[in-house]
């Protein structure tokens, strides 16, 4: 037996309430041992962890990935890359590609594409109905088998409230996941940030909180009534987190995530019409900021990358015109870091809510426990890294953060042992 | 990029460059707009209303949204400047074609103009052009989505100036539409810097935002309580769309409620002046007696216009002058 | 350099424009000053003249030449004329020529006014350095300059002058 032997890295695992600084062996894709080397066989390669830290690896739940259909704003290898030097091991991909992932064919190729890139892993989300137009279901089952590990609408309109129920009955007779994103479009409609003082002043149109809460207030009944295995994908009010708290205290089984943005920048961020700040879900005030957080750092809450990459020309545009998203899978770490910092969210919370509470809503096996798969981010909280636009890796050109040096760096990103990043 | 509209409109030291909003401007320099139009006034009642200023200058009126009114006044205030003017009308054409607003401002610079004038029904359009264009264009905002229509708020203060001395201390009401005018933003924050005493808002509660009072102004539900006291009364336009969308259920009532009548105009200070950027909706938003009637500043208004956007023309292009000297050197002045 | 005394000059001035009035047989003269320094000069000349108008004022801001290098200037007045200067005999009145540039404008914003029958250029300094062909019909005084250096008029209560 050859080991892959890390040493001396902080190893933090909140699940199994490990943190501390040692070293770590991995042999045939899984942890051998912890502590100290396993009696017999010999190093293959130490990797020095000092200073560093050793988390499991990161699991988002949800990214738009541009392929298929999207290769101008870049390609799964492309995002998948950007994905790594973030530490994710694991990226669940939204079906809103072109064509929609509502059938088998475009889930294998995403798949063999992911598999061809050799980063991050994949964790395609199907259609929940056809096209994504919200009418008829998808195939549910075949989509499931294929290889999606929930279904999801992206945040596209059911049309009504029979369909959302029908699509949850049929998800849970063969206990298929769903994702949902609670979005009211009547309450949206031509919307393009958070409803308040600062779209106001700016004279945009406003989307109020009500539109995320009043459909959140009917999937949980819906959900409760079928009994659906139900994820609730990037809520962004204060009224949402208590919503779920108090379903959960009726004795739902419900999980959520919130997008990075939305725990980083309010509305103000707008101002001065910064076409990419235009994100779906918006951006909204300091008090929802502030109430994500809290529910971050109970663990209710997991969170998610959003990362959706454009083209220049995309944000190019008076705010309303531009295309919603950010890319943010460059970003993702040392923002996250910020927060750390700022001392707005604990590592150990941040830890949980972007790998192990994500792992678990996904279906998969992530940790640093000996015997499970090797799945990890060797990270160097000190080390700066550069978002100019000509070093980002995501062929994204929306990054929030173009042109700072932000400190929290990835060194190596392992997936079932090997060394991915 | 991407900064404060407020920044983006002044040089380094201060001094216009563009006109994209009167938010953010100082008192100093928003009097310095109503100075150079009250001069201008002066050359508007000659017989040769022309002045040879911007003789050799390219201005383009840019206009996204039709509204041959508003882009009349900038022609001919371009006109008595002695600039050369062109009108683009790309409302249609262009967004038919799929062209975007980045490549129309790429077909337009290599026809090496010195000024747009932008008319575009995004708010903050004017700003994102002021952003992407080459550098020493000067920007003037006609009116962009619901943020601001900053020549029109001037206009008005003007109006204000001229019949009442002064903007320091007023009570001004605006009455109307609130959600969807960049007119009344653009009053609101030009009146808060020029001092007057009160600015109120009276609409229903579908047309006025609940966050409007963070701009500085009152927010009133009702006529009676929002004119008591009131120097200056505005009113605004309301569109025929409002009623299709759920925001009114008709212009009788509308009328009924708001319409500026000699009755309600009773709640407001004897000497009281009403205005309105026009066109006039009659029997709407104001009956025909006060409309035409002694406190009616109404057509005043339109002559002023033209002043008014001379002065933030011939401000602008002295901005974007200035900035080029700094960068290319500068010469002894002429006596 | 001694710079001449502005009272004296002023009353001198004054009286010579009186003499060239009658020569010229003009009875209705409208006094013109150029913004600012002109208005100061000018007032001084009214007082012996005591012209039935007063004194009008030209601001010549939105006529100068230099617009594309120096920009407007910052506190525009705007000009102050009867209602009708046509077929009269114009006093245009400056503090100090040199170029000739500002005169020129003056006169291009005095015909958009307006057809005056006559215009007489009356400058207190003519500090020479000219660049178009214009001169004054009376100067109170002459200068010759070194290079680079400039006469400045403060006023109006007193008129002083000033090397710079």
């Amino acid at each position: 037996m050859r080991y892959l032997h890390i040493e001396n890295a902080r190893l933090i695992d909140p699940a199994s309430n490990l943190d501390q600084v040692t070293d770590l062996y991995v042999a045939e894709g899984r942890i051998a041992a912890i502590g100290h080397k396993p009696a017999g066989g010999g190093i293959e390669l130490t990797i020095d962890g000092q200073g560093k830290w050793l988390v499991p690896g990161l699991v988002d739940l949800g990214a738009h990935l541009p392929e298929p259909g999207y290769a101008h704003k870049g390609t799964i290898a492309s995002e998948t890359r950007a994905a790594c030097s973030s530490g994710f091991t694991h990226v669940c991909s939204l079906p809103d590609t072109k064509p929609v992932t509502d059938s088998s064919a475009v889930v294998k190729l995403i798949l063999e594409k992911a598999s061809k890139a050799g980063y991050s892993k994949v964790l395609p989300l199907g259609a929940l109905t056809q096209g994504l137009e919200g009418e008829q279901l998808a195939s549910m089952f075949t989509l499931h088998e294929a290889g999606c590990v929930a279904l999801s609408n992206a945040r596209r309109p059911f049309k009504d409230s029979y369909v959302l129920r029908r699509v949850m009955e049929y998800a849970a007779t063969y206990d298929i996941p769903v994702f949902l994103s609670a979005n009211d479009i009547a309450l949206s409609a031509g919307g393009c940030m958070h409803e308040g003082p600062v779209a106001t002043r700016m004279g945009l149109s406003g989307i109020p909180r009500t539109a995320e809460t009043i459909a959140l207030a009917q999937m949980l009944l819906l959900i409760e009534q079928t009994g659906v295995r139900a994820h609730i994908s990037q809520i962004s009010c204060a009224r949402s987190v208590a919503m779920l708290q108090q379903a959960r205290n009726e004795g739902l089984s419900i999980s959520a995530d919130t997008a990075l943005a939305n725990l980083i920048y309010t509305d103000d961020a707008v101002n001065g019409y910064n076409s990419q700040f235009n994100v779906q879900p918006p951006l909204r005030s300091e008090s929802d900021r502030q109430a994500l957080l809290a529910a971050v750092n109970s663990g209710e809450l997991a969170i998610s990358s959003n990362h959706q990459p454009h083209e220049v020309a995309a944000k190019k545009a008076p705010f309303a015109d531009a295309e919603p998203g950010m890319s943010m899978f460059d970003g993702f770490l040392p923002l996250a870091l910020q927060l750390v910092e700022r001392g707005e969210l604990s590592l150990t919370a941040l830890i949980r809510a972007t790998s192990t509470l994500p792992a678990q809503i996904a279906g998969i096996e992530q940790g640093l426990v000996e015997g499970q798969a090797f799945n990890a981010a060797l990270i160097d909280p000190l080390l700066e890294r550069s978002f100019r636009r000509s070093e980002l890796l995501s062929k994204g050109r929306n990054s929030p953060l173009a042109g700072q040096t932000l400190k929290g760096a990835v060194s190596a990103v392992f997936i079932e042992g090997h060394q991915v990043f | 990029m991407n900064t404060d509209p407020a920044k983006v409109q002044l040089t380094a030291d201060g001094r216009l460059k563009h006109f994209l909003t009167t938010e953010g401007l100082s008192r100093e320099l928003l009097t310095e707009i109503l100075d150079t139009a009250d001069s201008f006034i002066s050359t508007q009642e000659r017989d040769v209303k022309k002045v040879p200023l911007l003789r050799g200058k390219t201005v383009v009126n840019l206009f996204f949204e039709n509204s041959t009114r508003t882009r009349s006044t900038f022609e001919l205030a371009a006109k008595r400047l002695s600039a050369d003017i062109l009108n683009l009308d790309i409302s249609k054409s262009a967004t038919a074609k799929g062209e975007t607003l980045m490549d129309t401002l790429w077909n337009l610079e290599a026809m090496y103009s010195d000024m747009f004038v932008v008319r575009h029904a995004d708010s903050g359009a004017a700003h994102f052009i002021a952003e992407h264009v080459t550098p020493h264009v000067a920007i003037i905002n006609a009116g962009d989505g619901r943020h601001a229509h900053p020549t029109q708020a001037m206009l008005d203060m003007l109006t204000i100036r001229r019949h009442k001395g002064s903007i320091e201390g007023k009570i001004v009401a605006i009455v109307g539409d609130i959600l969807h005018s960049r007119v009344a933003r653009s009053q609101i924050h030009a009146l808060r810097t020029l001092g007057a005493a009160e600015v109120r808002v009276i609409g229903p509660g579908t047309l006025l935002p609940k966050d409007i009072e963070s701009l500085g102004c009152k927010a009133f539900y009702r006529m009676e309580e929002g004119l008591k006291d009131c120097d200056v009364v505005i009113m605004l336009r309301l569109q025929k769309e409002r009623m299709q969308n759920a925001l009114l259920p008709s212009e009788g009532e509308f009328f009924k409620l708001y319409g500026l009548t000699e009755e309600k105009l009773a709640y407001a200070k004897p000497d009281a002046i009403v205005m309105h950027p026009g066109p006039i909706n009659r029997g709407v938003e104001i009956e025909s007696n006060v409309a035409d009637g002694p406190q009616s500043v109404i057509l005043n208004q339109v002559s002023y216009g033209i002043a008014v956007r001379m002065a933030v023309m011939a401000m602008a292009m002295s901005g974007q002058q200035q900035e080029k000297n700094e960068l290319y050197g500068n010469d002894q002045e002429e006596a | 350099m001694n710079l001449p005394d502005i009272e004296t000059t002023c009353t001198e001035l004054s009286e010579r424009l009186v003499t060239y009035l009658a020569e010229q047989q003009i009875d209705r003269p409208l006094l013109v000053g150029i913004r600012t320094g002109g208005v100061w000069v000018a007032d001084r000349l009214q007082e012996k003249l005591q012209t039935e108008d007063g004194v009008s004022s030209l601001d010549i801001s939105f006529y100068r030449d230099d617009f594309t290098r120096h920009g407007l200037h910052p506190q525009v007045k705007g000009s102050e004329l009867p209602d009708s200067i046509e077929d009269r005999h114009i006093i245009l009145v400056d503090d100090v020529v040199m170029s000739g540039r500002t005169i020129r404008a003056a006169m291009n914003e005095l015909f958009d006014y307006g057809r005056p029958a006559s215009i007489t250029l009356v400058c207190l300094l003519d500090i020479g350095r000219r660049e178009l062909p214009i001169q004054p019909d009376l100067c109170g005084a002459a200068l010759t300059l070194s290079e680079g250096q400039l006469v400045k008029l403060t006023g109006p209560q007193p008129l002083t002058l000033t090397l710079a």
